[in-house]
């Protein structure tokens, strides 16, 4: 496994009398989008911290670019990106400014940082906003501007954390554009966490669900779908406590029913077959929709709660 | 591909050389143009009085005696408060040493630069200062040019232990209290507008532990001409609380930005 680009075995994150990441195991290989996918709380920033060698570990072996993360932080952040999921942008500087000292925390010669900060600025469309103030600036251009700092060092491994929560759909898109076209063109390898699970099945290759600080389930989105939920999920609501007990025993022949609060949701690869016996054996919904199975469903089923929990 | 930068905290001087680039007009105004101020009311015209009754202070004008006091106060309560407020906006406010403590500067670093670079303002107002008050006739002797260094180890005295106890904070409520409790009546009472010889004796030593009255006395020193061996020991005071800060902040900094 030595070309593993961050590798984790028992990895422990404690503070105090909390633990925050309880001895998990991953790697990311070069190249791959990876990520972790839970709740608030998971111990996905914390387990980022560490990555990103801002935050000891605890306990376990932690390692990144095949250095050792306790003992070679300022080698290991040289060649990493990061952003962070709060905007800590320098509003005392303008926005050219924010990349330019930002380039010279790592050391690079003046003229370099200018011609990328330039190209950045353009790439991220804040091309305009060079000589701007940083605070007027709206959330979405912070956050565009931020992982243009990220990127000023030309990073080997982009650190993103919660990288489009708050932030409006027009935007979040752009943003998952900009870093397809940034694994396509220069090859730079993501970390990512985020609790919106169309955001990993959109960018990530592979990932790990974490709950209470450990790894439940890992895979590419597609095959933890496959393997924990279904391709497909019927979601039924009943008019009657009796009509809904009913289905769940009759439906069992058409698929795993899991009970959801006052909903049963189907998993099955024949959803035809689920609605059909609704309709044949006469059970009043009030609603009933059909749709691909998620991460969110893996979620609830190994957890046994929702995501935005 | 980038590599580790050299001098880290260097870098991190020079993100506050460029952030003050944009602001100095405000800071121009309270680190030399108030103590110049001060020193046309206290060392001209409080020193008219005080020389015309009493004939001056320990043999010379009032003007000379009081030019190194304002000196060494003016540029330790700037720098407190310049330790205090910014720095916990870099924390929390604004949150930029997180930013940067993700890059290759570790936390010691920061803490470093940030220091390094209130003493290269000290270094700029003292000689400013200093420059006012010499063509004002408060600087007798040539050796007045050590004061700016004096001014500067006196100011990360206090600069250097007041930032490392703000990274222990999670508001800004304390400080004023520090403000008002310790350094405006140390700015007062360290022997800057009358001797220290003047209080009781039951107060002296409060003055002869505190830093500024080190400073004060190194800067007299220094404007007068008279520097003897008790500079020695004013020098390695002020050089010890300088060590003990930097010892704790590399400590406070590291603990707040690499928990």
């Amino acid at each position: 496994m030595g070309a593993a680009l961050v590798e984790a075995r028992g990895l422990t994150k404690r503070f105090d009398d909390r633990v925050a990441v309880d001895g998990i195991d991953f790697a990311v290989e070069p190249g791959e989008a990876f990520g972790f996918l839970g709740p608030n709380g998971a111990g996905k920033s914390s387990t980022m911290r560490m990555v990103g060698c801002v935050s000891p570990p605890t306990a376990g072996e932690l390692s990144v670019f095949g250095l050792d993360a306790r003992r070679e932080g300022p080698a290991i952040r040289a060649r990493l990106g990061v952003v962070p999921q709060e905007d800590n942008l320098d509003t005392e500087l303008s926005v050219l400014d924010n990349l330019i000292i930002y380039g010279r925390y790592f050391g690079l010669p003046h003229r370099a940082i200018r011609t990328r900060a330039t190209s950045l600025l353009e790439f991220m469309q804040l091309g305009d906003r060079a000589s701007a103030r940083v605070d007027p600036l709206s959330g979405g251009m912070k956050r565009r501007l931020t992982i243009a700092r990220a990127l000023i060092n030309q990073p080997e491994l982009l650190l993103l954390d919660e990288p489009t929560t708050g932030l409006d759909p027009q935007v979040r898109h752009l943003l998952w554009d900009r870093l397809y076209q940034l694994r396509r063109e220069s090859g730079v390898s993501l970390i990512l966490t985020t609790h919106y699970m169309d955001e990993a099945e959109q960018l990530c290759d592979r990932l790990v669900i974490m709950d209470d600080g450990r790894i439940v389930a890992e895979g590419s989105p597609a095959a933890l779908i496959a393997q924990h939920a279904a391709r497909d999920v019927v979601e039924l609501r009943f008019a009657a406590d009796a009509d809904r007990l009913r289905a769940a025993g009759m439906l069992e022949r058409a698929g795993r029913v899991e009970p959801a609060g006052d909903r049963l949701l189907i998993y099955t690869d024949a959803a035809d077959l689920v609605l059909k016996l609704v309709h044949d054996e006469a059970l009043t919904t009030t609603s009933v929709l059909s749709r691909r199975g998620s991460l969110e469903d893996v979620f609830l089923i190994l957890t046994g709660r929702s995501l935005e929990d | 591909m980038s590599s580790v930068a050299d001098l880290p905290a260097a870098r991190v001087v020079e993100r506050e050389a460029r952030a003050f680039s944009k602001l100095w007009r405000g800071s121009v105004f309270s680190s030399v143009l108030t103590p110049v101020l001060y020193l046309g009311a206290m060392g001209l015209g409080l020193g008219a009085l005080v020389d015309s009754r009493n004939g001056g202070v320990s043999g010379t004008s009032y003007l000379i005696f009081v030019t190194p006091g304002l000196l060494a106060a003016g540029t330790t309560i700037s720098a407190a408060g310049e330790a205090m407020w910014p720095i916990m906006g870099g924390f929390k406010w604004g949150r930029q040493y997180h930013a940067i403590a993700a890059a290759v500067p570790s936390p010691g670093d920061i803490y470093d630069g940030v220091i390094a670079w209130r003493g290269c303002l000290v270094a700029l107002s003292a000689s400013a200062f200093l420059v006012v008050a010499a063509l004002l006739g408060g600087v007798p002797s040539p050796w007045g040019v050590l004061a700016v260094p004096a001014a500067v180890l006196g100011a990360l005295a206090i600069a250097a232990p007041l930032a490392a106890y703000v990274a222990t904070r999670e508001s800004d409520v304390s400080f004023v209290v520090i403000y008002r409790v310790a350094v405006f009546p140390l700015f007062l009472f360290s022997g800057t507008f009358f001797p220290v010889s003047m209080l009781p004796d039951s107060v002296r030593w409060l003055v002869v532990i505190s830093p500024l009255w080190h400073t004060v006395e190194l800067c007299r020193g220094a404007t007068t001409g008279h520097i003897g061996w008790s500079a020695m020991v004013h020098v390695a005071v002020l050089a010890g609380c300088v060590v003990v800060g930097r010892w704790w902040g590399h400590r406070t900094f590291a603990r707040r930005l690499s928990p």
